[in-house]
């Protein structure tokens, strides 16, 4: 065969047919889209995790009562409190950006500062 | 209070397995019961919203407008399109059939060689009959059916199954497992229809219209397995697998052979005994529905029944709104013969290929599955419309 086999983008192929669209802007519909994938995988390492838990107690390295109670020390706590401030930064990269722009309302966008490129 | 209800739904690892069902690691696994549930989810809890909202916003909307209520689906349909909650229950349940397929082809084109060197390997010559001049019917090359990227015929590499492995993987999601263990709980209701009715009746030859992968033609085979069995596809991927899937599973009087339905001048006149088709007549189109009505005539023995079985037609008795869901798949999911099938009058085909009106009979099946494990159609509340396991049959007993 003269093309690679690419599984991936073959997995992913669009089928014949032109798309049906739903909602008025079909931005949102992109986005939703997007997080369904997302939520699919978020439910996948869960049940992965879960797996992980239910063997460790099956095999007796840890008691379900350890998970439960698992009570983390100080360093634990704040460790965990970092990932959990930069994860919520990460997921909502985009409201930081949009609340910054506030303060500059003037910015070009690289296309028009290109555009003054030009003329430089 | 009483906790709600368990969704009902076994896990995707209770699915059936056989030589060439494709593996599944844990998270690919998991990838299907997500879906699955997530399927489910949609026609249990959001479903329903959309009816509430078509009866009290859409319909009185409507109706304020016009100064009647909708008079057929296809304004009670445009009339919904503008509804929000049945926009959000439509992209999400498009948008789970296109996860579904991606989950399904990457999980088998993974795995591929080893699937397409089972199916060799278990392939009994006798049981496979390729014909490369069958032509793939315009019906099923003008959009890939239900989202299916390379619908049911498509080769990838030489010998491919990877269609049919990825079509057998991933119905378990979109059935929510209704159609049992094998995916062949239509077929098994079949033969429980028939048996009820005609307990001594022993058919000598059947063929099965549009067999794909032969989830449904299996059970029959097995019944009656004194019986031969042909079973037609036009997709030789689909053949390819069934063939090597039967005989896994042990069933060994079915010959798979690639041919057209509407051209099976292959066979004799009179020369089977039980024509069935399960779900194919809605792939087809009104001009090959004809020459497959005329076929199944000729073919059938004297004493012989044909039997086609789909979702019931559309009438005057059934609600509007039930109507439109029941058309989904019409427009967002790739059927496109789906709402004409649904709309024509199969008895008057039946009669104009040369059946006799007092030849014809009507029937319901359901799914037969293994109720230990599997959700049974017959005591199922939970209505997904078209996708429900439970069927209407047109049928002609000559």
């Amino acid at each position: 065969m003269s093309e690679p086999f690419d599984a991936v983008a073959l997995a992913g192929a669009k089928a014949k047919g032109k798309r049906p669209y739903f909602f008025k802007d079909a931005d949102v519909e992109r986005v939703l889209s997007i997080v369904m994938a997302v939520a699919g995988e978020l439910a996948v390492t869960r049940m992965r995790l879960d797996t992980l838990e239910q063997l460790l107690i099956e095999r007796g390295i840890v008691a379900e009562a350890d998970i439960e109670d698992f009570a983390p020390n100080a360093a634990q706590r704040a460790e965990r409190g970092r990932w959990q401030q930069e994860y919520l930064a990460r997921i909502l990269r985009i409201v930081q950006q949009e609340r910054e722009a506030i303060a500059r309302p003037h910015e070009p966008t690289s296309e028009a500062a290109g555009e003054r490129l030009d003329d430089a | 209070m009483p906790e709600a209800d368990h969704d009902g739904l076994p896990d995707y690892r209770a699915v059936g397995r056989h030589a060439v069902f494709p593996n599944a690691d844990h998270d690919q696994t998991e990838r299907f019961n997500f879906l699955a549930r997530l399927n489910r989810h949609l026609a249990s809890v959001v479903l329903p919203g959309v009816a509430d909202a078509y009866r009290q916003r859409v319909e009185p909307a409507f109706e304020h407008a016009q100064g009647r209520k909708p008079a057929h689906r296809r304004e009670a349909r445009q009339a919904l399109a503008a509804e929000p909650l049945y926009q959000t229950w439509s992209a999400l349940r498009r948008n789970t059939m296109e996860m579904r397929q991606q989950a399904g082809l990457s999980l088998v084109l993974g795995q591929r060689d080893q699937l397409i060197g089972e199916t060799r390997r278990l392939i009994d010559e006798g049981r496979l009959r390729l014909d490369p001049q069958v032509r793939i019917p315009h019906y099923l090359s003008a959009v890939d059916h239900h989202c299916m990227p390379g619908s049911y015929y498509t080769e990838r590499t030489a010998d491919d199954v990877t269609a049919a492995a990825n079509y057998d993987a991933g119905m378990f999601v979109t059935t929510g497992g209704m159609l049992g263990r094998y995916t062949d709980g239509g077929g098994r209701g079949m033969v429980e229809y028939m048996r009820r009715r005609h307990p001594n009746w022993r058919p000598r030859r059947i063929l099965d219209l549009g067999c794909g992968l032969g989830h449904n033609v299996l059970p029959i085979a097995e019944a009656f397995a004194d019986a031969e069995v042909v079973a037609v596809d036009v997709a030789a991927p689909m053949l390819r697998y069934g063939a090597a899937r039967a005989a896994s599973l042990g069933v060994d009087n079915v010959v798979f052979a690639q041919a057209d339905a509407a051209d099976l001048a292959e066979f004799d006149a009179a020369s089977f005994d039980w024509i069935q088709s399960t779900m194919f007549l809605h792939e087809t189109s009104c001009r090959a529905l004809r020459r497959i009505m005329s076929e199944t005539r000729r073919m059938i023995a004297p004493g012989g029944f044909v039997i086609h079985i789909e979702q019931p037609q559309y009438d005057a008795d059934m609600p509007i709104f039930e109507q439109v869901m029941r058309d989904w798949d019409a427009f967002n999911n790739n059927e496109p013969f789906w709402t004409k099938l649904h709309d024509v009058d199969l008895d008057q085909y039946m009669i104009d290929a040369g059946f006799e009106r007092h030849e014809l009979f009507h029937g319901g099946v359901t799914a037969v599955v293994d109720r230990e494990l599997f959700p049974d159609a017959a005591d199922d509340n939970a209505e997904d419309y078209g996708r429900k396991a439970a069927w209407h049959i047109t049928g002609a007993h000559v």
